[in-house]
């Protein structure tokens, strides 16, 4: 008999989030925003998307709420707000 | 063909023959001469292996978790603090489910520091997940090396198997045994071909995190298949008998006159082989004695021994190692078999013996038989030396 024991990449996709997030999420600002990747480099989960100036998004299902994109944006264009409890999205 | 050999080289000889692909190993005595002698035999190209010099045993482990996990047969060998030293990798290749081959050649633990032989080592990670088979003699101890790989490879198994052999006894003893021929082993024992492994062109993730909604069924899988390995170690032990003609019946527990025995001990290694002797000499002054060896010791044969000792008035278990606030540790299991089961002994006393190295003499088996009387006794030590234990220390 065999439990779990191997995993395929991107198997980890199937593990969300849920509602372990911390109490903040990231709040991407789009208004001085110069398309440096630095929030999408830096992200843990790598749930930042976006190409264009103000077009960066988060994938809120995969988002643990670290708040390193904010810390680390240089133009300051990312807020942490409190968790509103209506972010998971399907 | 039979040959007059050390144990270790005897060893050394069989894991050739099972053509491992990463053999890893730090010396440690008394398993030295087993991986010095295979280290030579790579050197000399008789053995196309990967012999990987490492600078610990955890690193030796891990070698041979990763050659594992990378589809290939490998082989280690170690003792005592070695084999503690290894302990979260070896909780580890079972965790994974990697068939390696560990030899355990059996010592005692520091401190303080002992290179003789007990099982301490070997029993004290008997809850890891591996199989665990012990060997009387060097023939055995040959055999039990391919049949652990069979074992241990078998796709409905994959779990490691640990061939534990006492120390110097069996290891530096020279013995006539009859090292299996090469065309033979190859075909009781097929290359390997693993179920998962590491490979870029599919890749796969091994042993990683398995939060409490996954980590419950990896355990309960591996203890299934404990229980599951009981029948494969007899099925796979008739087919070796089939192949090399030496017959170890279920692999599980060898009976020597125990069927109208009204005393039998229980003991593992190699000595069953002296109880064997004291046995027949207590057998021609017409008492009924016997002995029960345990084999495999992980999975634990709980109902075979109930079926052999559930006529026997008196049961002696034989340890040779503790559990230092608690009973010894084969007493415990032999114990359990039997509770709670409407026949059975009416005694089951625990012995401990030859702790250290301490030599377990033929007296010292008629002594454990002087004391298996109707009083029940609980880890009593044999030839303990009484003026050793008036040191004293402060006041």
């Amino acid at each position: 008999m065999f439990g779990p024991l191997t995993v395929k990449p991107k198997e980890s996709k199937g593990d969300k989030t849920g509602s372990w997030r911390t109490q903040f999420r990231p709040e991407y600002l789009h208004k001085n925003c110069i398309a440096c990747r630095m929030c999408a480099m830096i992200c843990p989960e790598g749930c930042v998307y976006g190409k264009e100036k103000n077009s960066f998004w988060v994938d809120f299902n995969f988002c643990k709420g670290c708040g390193v994109c904010a810390d680390i944006c240089p133009k300051k264009d990312i807020a942490m707000v409190v968790e509103d409890g209506k972010s998971e999205e399907k | 063909m039979k040959e007059f050999l050390e144990g270790s080289h005897a060893i050394a000889e069989i894991v050739k023959a099972c053509r491992p692909g990463v053999v890893s190993a730090y010396p440690i005595t008394p398993q030295t001469h087993i991986v010095e002698d295979l280290a030579q035999m790579v050197a000399n190209g008789e053995l196309k292996s990967e012999f990987v010099n490492v600078e610990s045993e955890h690193s030796a482990a891990s070698v041979v978790l990763g050659g594992s996990a990378a589809g290939v047969r490998v082989y280690t060998a170690t003792s005592s603090q070695g084999l503690f030293y290894m302990q979260e990798v070896v909780f580890n290749i079972a965790g994974m489910r990697l068939p390696v081959v560990m030899t355990c050649a059996n010592r005692a633990i520091s401190a303080p520091i002992n290179i003789w032989n007990d099982q301490q080592d070997s029993i004290s990670l008997r809850d890891a997940g591996w199989i665990q088979i012990y060997a009387e003699d060097n023939q055995e101890a040959v055999d039990f090396h391919l049949l652990a790989y069979r074992l241990a490879e078998d796709k409905r198994v994959m779990l490691p198997v640990m061939v534990c052999m006492d120390g110097f006894i069996l290891t530096h003893g020279m013995e006539t045994v009859d090292i299996p021929e090469q065309e033979k082993v190859d075909k009781f024992l097929p290359p390997y071909s693993p179920l998962y492994k590491l490979d870029p062109a599919e890749p796969i993730s091994m042993g990683l995190l398995a939060d409490p909604d996954y980590y419950m069924e990896t355990r309960f899988a591996i203890q299934e298949t404990m229980k599951e390995s009981l029948g494969y170690l007899s099925e796979i032990s008739s087919e070796f008998n089939g192949v090399f003609g030496r017959d170890y019946k279920d692999l599980l527990v060898e009976e020597y006159q125990t069927k109208d025995a009204e005393k039998v001990i229980v003991a593992m290694g190699s000595v069953c082989g002296t109880i064997k002797e004291a046995v027949d000499q207590q057998r021609a002054k017409g008492k009924k004695v016997g002995l029960l060896r345990i084999i495999s010791f992980r999975p634990f044969p709980y109902a075979r021994i109930y079926e052999v000792l559930k006529d026997v008035p008196r049961v002696a278990v034989l340890d040779k190692a503790v559990s230092l606030g608690g009973y010894a540790p084969l007493s415990v299991d032999v114990k359990a078999a039997l509770y709670g089961k409407k026949k059975g002994p009416k005694v089951v006393s625990s012995f401990v013996a030859g702790l250290g190295g301490r030599d377990i003499t033929l007296e010292s088996i008629n002594e454990v038989f002087r004391r298996l009387t109707a009083k029940e006794v609980s880890s009593d030590f044999i030839d303990l030396k009484p003026e050793l234990l008036k040191e004293e220390y402060g006041r």
